[in-house]
């Protein structure tokens, strides 16, 4: 270690060095090992789009993902309450 | 209607007993009924932490494979009526468990409970998926340490692919307990902030448990530290958690132990 650096770690600590080690490790795992959470990503995404013009139940959504050889399909079901779907068509 | 909770964290150590043992009491405490369900089977120890080792007659394995009733092998906690306890085996293997036979299980503490929580082990092999297998709630135990951080983030990609809720497409809540938490060592630059964990995972935090002498005490005597030190530092930031799990909105905050003038003084100088 040469000085510049044990400087630089006593004065800022051990942990932002941590921080950093752990993003490029992840990132790189995380592509590995598919933490893809597309879906996951997707219906989060999807949900606050629809949050914005309708009050939706996050329990009433499903979020699917099939794949197959040549197609993939996404199935996005989301049941809307009456009132608010009403609404929707008027608006 | 019942929830299904998983204390999962991947690394070994970080504190998922300790965690299930404190949730689970302190939502027995608010008159909810309740059942923790040791996953670890050949290395059990919610019993021990529960102090009802020597309680045990019967356990999950007997029951996934029909040998008792599920009557037969929970166990009432005597300081807490509302509270029961699962224990898994010692001697058998993990292999024991079958897919259908936990499905089974869940399904028949579901009706009985308003609360099962279920005491992953560590790992990410079969023991650990089956415990997660049909959560409704999973509690992400870490420390603000590299290799468990590490963990954790693979955990969650088990969660969102392995479970029921994720196969169907459903949500599964999925929440952070940062334990062992030093908020002096993270303000000095020698621990990671809680911030830092909660960027890197990308979850919601469900409480920070600092650090603390008194979780020991309680595992030392057989008791949940929400039971045996309710107004001590950890066992307060688990009644927060509690209070969230059940809805309420509670500011997050880090507690910490109250100290007398001269304990403060005697810290701040060892520090």
């Amino acid at each position: 270690m040469n000085l510049l650096s044990f400087l630089s770690l006593s004065r800022r600590g051990t942990a932002p060095v941590a921080r950093e080690r752990l993003q490029i490790l992840l990132a790189h795992e995380r592509t590995a090992f598919g933490r893809s959470d597309l879906v996951a990503i997707l219906r989060e995404e999807i949900l606050a789009v629809i949050a914005k013009h309708v009050a939706i139940d996050q329990e009433k959504v499903k979020v699917t993902m099939e794949r197959g050889e040549a197609v993939s399909t996404l199935g996005v079901d989301i049941e809307l309450p009456d009132s608010k779907v009403a609404r929707l068509a008027s608006a | 209607m019942a929830k299904v909770i998983v204390v999962t964290s991947g690394k070994g150590g970080v504190g998922k007993t300790t965690t299930t043992a404190a949730l689970g009491a302190a939502l027995a405490k608010t008159g909810q009924t309740v059942c923790v369900v040791d996953f670890d089977v050949g290395l059990r120890n919610l019993d021990l932490i529960m102090g009802a080792e020597r309680r045990v007659v019967y356990d999950l394995i007997n029951v996934v494979q029909g040998d008792a009733k599920l009557t037969q092998a929970l166990i009432r906690d005597k300081r807490l009526d509302t509270l029961s306890l699962l224990p898994a085996s010692q001697t058998r293997d993990k292999d024991a468990l079958t897919d259908e036979g936990v499905a089974r299980v869940i399904g028949e503490l579901r009706e009985k409970f308003d609360w099962v929580i279920c005491d992953s082990p560590a790992g990410i092999e079969r023991g650990a998926t089956l415990a997660m297998r049909h959560a409704d709630i999973a509690v992400v135990v870490t420390n603000p340490e590299v290799s468990s951080v590490r963990d954790s983030d693979r955990i969650i990609g088990l969660l969102d692919s392995k479970t029921e809720r994720a196969e169907k497409g459903e949500r599964l809540e999925k929440h952070l307990i940062l334990t062992r938490y030093d908020p002096g060592r993270a303000e000095r630059g020698e621990m990671l902030k809680i911030e830092d964990v909660l960027e890197i995972l990308s979850i919601p935090l469900l409480a920070v448990i600092p650090e603390s002498e008194e979780v020991l005490k309680a595992s030392n005597l057989g008791s949940p530290v929400t039971l045996n030190a309710p107004q001590s530092a950890p066992a307060r930031a688990y009644a927060d958690a509690v209070r969230r799990l059940k809805g309420e909105t509670v500011a997050m905050t880090v507690p910490s132990e109250k100290r007398s003038l001269l304990g403060k003084l005697f810290t701040r100088r060892a520090a």
